[in-house]
């Protein structure tokens, strides 16, 4: 993989670049989120890069990641994945005339998860972006219709963020709570869900 | 590089269909409205393959809006991941998309292996690719037989599913399942081919050709079929780039991307093999494309069993791959590397790595962080389903409602990996 494309984002949009680097010959770019869009609108229309296709958009929750709270050299942050904020928004983007491919990251701190959409760059970016509201949520600015995918409208909380709680349950439905006094006798009494909400 | 039309109609090849006349909006359509009718199709449609849920609002016949909801085969396939070591997740892998586990298989532990920076022996790679290829041909068949038989014809796909069993019966002997495969492992394999592998796939392969040749007497020539195919669910070129479509979906439209060619892993590039393109992106030619890349399949499977000598199939590291039994029962080394690797896992470097490979429906990625410990810190999948389901709303606007059963078949959903 060539770097062309990181040089001419480090030119193009110097001060919204956090760092960049070409870990295991994946270029990334960790952006400032003031500049995603205009970055994406960039990549999108300038010849020379013609990143055309949208291949996927996720997030990352970097809570008490080993190492973390180590100051990094500007040369290892972004290697380890981590720059420095609790949540990272991934994109990556795919050119079918160039074939080649670039990483963008924007890192997010907790008290203040929005970004920018980029459906308004790509519309394939939607549901994916639909996904990591759902699972980790963050909130999309100018995303025309950012509700849960996987999971119900109902449901609380942002299931792949390190802190949600590995068990437990949240029915849809409220199981049903047994009758002791009035149990049949004769039926087994397989109290299988002991962690069920009364 | 090699490519071929695969449709023969009488049509310019480079006239191309229109995009969208209206891109994605949000439902704005009241259901309420006079003349309007709102229709439930699934989760639990015949269709529908029932994991899926589509809210589609009807002006008589013709679809007005609608809205698909997924989720229903949500277990969390990410968060499990985070919780296992990097060995463990193979198995989970299986059950992404579970008609060609061994391609997520593949794919899985070909990422892993970028963030641990190893190469793989020789024998390894053509292995991995003969069983790819194989669990392709099984995925593909399955989406031809099931689009018959949605549309009415059961024959072709019993001529199908025929097919399939016997690839079936192929993929028990390699591994000893049919669906759940876990067949390889970060640095390898499981275990090398078993004996007389080979001839059991020539028997699969003959009676693929067979039942093919049948199939295809069927189907693509028939009346009945090609009217309820051809043109509908139509996307350009454009819009399939947009909307993030890759596989044998986006190569109906004419773009010329395989994953195998574009960006070869494994040894694709000493192999010989043609990408089978349609030019309109109708359901027809998808399903045309999905009957070629068979035929090509089985060129890279002859080929991979001239070229594979015999060889390791393991790299020779303890500390990635488990050691012998007479090693570890014999040996401290042996023992401690064996109690290491499965008491907290292989030690994959800090990093993070995106690797991609061409799945039955396209391109299947594994985004990973690695903490520099046993465990995965993340693990997304990109699933190639996700995309191209996304893409239904704007292709069906404005259509008949009986042209979702054929659009939705030939877009092959699979509810494992699209929900993961």
């Amino acid at each position: 993989m060539s770097t062309a494309v990181l040089n001419a984002i480090k030119s193009k949009f110097a001060s919204g670049v956090r760092s960049a680097h070409s870990h295991c010959g994946d270029d990334t770019v960790v952006l400032d989120r003031k500049v995603i869009l205009d970055v994406a609108r960039y990549l999108k229309s300038d010849q020379a890069m013609a990143f055309n296709m949208p291949i996927d958009c996720t997030a990352v929750d970097y809570l008490d990641f080993p190492g973390g709270d180590a100051a990094g050299s500007d040369e290892t942050r972004g290697v380890g994945g981590f720059a420095g904020a609790r949540f990272e928004v991934v994109y990556h983007l795919y050119s079918t005339t160039r074939k080649h491919r670039i990483r963008l990251k924007v890192a997010l701190d907790e008290s203040d998860v929005n970004t920018p959409s980029l459906t308004q760059v790509w519309l394939g970016m939607d549901w994916f972006e639909r996904e990591a509201w759902d699972m980790y949520g963050i909130r999309f600015d100018g995303h025309p219709d950012l509700r849960r995918i996987l999971l119900y409208e109902e449901f609380v909380g942002h299931p792949l963020r390190k802190d949600y709680p590995l068990r437990g349950y949240q029915p849809l439905v409220p199981i049903a709570k047994l009758d002791r006094d009035n149990e049949d006798p004769k039926l087994v009494n397989t109290d299988l869900n002991p962690e069920a909400p009364e | 590089m090699s490519n071929h039309l695969v449709d023969s109609r009488n049509v310019d090849s480079r006239s191309q269909a229109p995009r969208f006349a209206k891109l994605w909006t949000p439902t704005e359509v009241d259901a309420d409205e006079p003349g309007l009718m709102r229709v439930q199709m699934g989760p639990s449609h015949p269709a529908m393959h029932g994991t899926v849920r589509m809210d589609v609002i009807l002006e008589g016949e013709t679809i007005r809006d609608m809205d698909v909801d997924i989720g229903y085969l949500h277990r969390g396939f990410e968060i499990q991941a985070e919780n296992a070591t990097w060995t463990q997740v193979v198995p989970y892998t299986d059950r992404l998309n579970y008609l060609s586990s061994l391609c997520n298989n593949v794919g899985y532990v070909l990422a892993v292996e970028k963030l641990l920076g190893i190469d793989v022996t020789p024998r390894c790679k053509w292995i991995r690719m003969i069983s790819a290829e194989i669990a392709r041909i099984a995925d593909h068949l399955t989406a031809l037989a099931a689009g018959a038989l949605e549309l009415g014809g059961f024959t072709p796909m019993l001529f199908g599913i025929q097919a399939r069993e016997e690839f079936y019966k192929v993929i028990e002997h390699l591994c000893g399942a049919r669906l759940t495969t876990a067949y390889t492992r970060i640095g390898g394999l499981r275990w090398d081919l078993p004996d007389n592998f080979e001839a059991g796939y020539r028997k699969a392969e003959a009676s693929l050709k067979k039942n093919l040749a049948d199939m295809d007497k069927m189907l693509t020539r028939n009346r009945i079929f090609y009217d309820r195919m051809a043109d509908t669910g139509i996307i350009s070129q454009e819009d399939a780039i947009e909307y993030g479509w890759t596989g044998p979906c986006l190569r109906s439209t004419g773009v010329e991307y395989d994953v195998r060619k574009a960006h070869p892993y494994l040894f694709y590039d000493k192999v010989s093999f043609d990408i089978p393109l349609g030019h309109k992106g109708d359901n027809y030619d998808r399903y045309l494309v999905r009957i070629a890349e068979l035929r090509e399949s089985l060129k890279i499977i002859d080929q991979c069993f001239k070229y594979m000598e015999p060889g390791p199939v393991n790299v020779d590291d303890w500390s990635i791959v488990l050691p012998p039994k007479e090693a570890v029962y014999n040996t401290i080394e042996g023992m401690i590397a064996h109690f290491k690797l499965i008491m907290e896992g292989i030690a994959v470097p800090k990093g993070e790595a995106y690797g991609y490979t061409e799945a039955a429906n396209g391109e299947l990625g594994f985004y990973m962080v690695s903490a520099g410990v046993g465990k995965p810190w993340r693990v997304h999948c990109r699933a190639p389903c996700f995309a191209l389901v996304q893409a239904l709303k704007p292709m069906m606007l404005g259509e008949q409602l009986a042209d979702i059963i054929p659009t939705f078949d030939t877009i092959n959903m699979i509810g494992g990996e699209i929900d993961r």
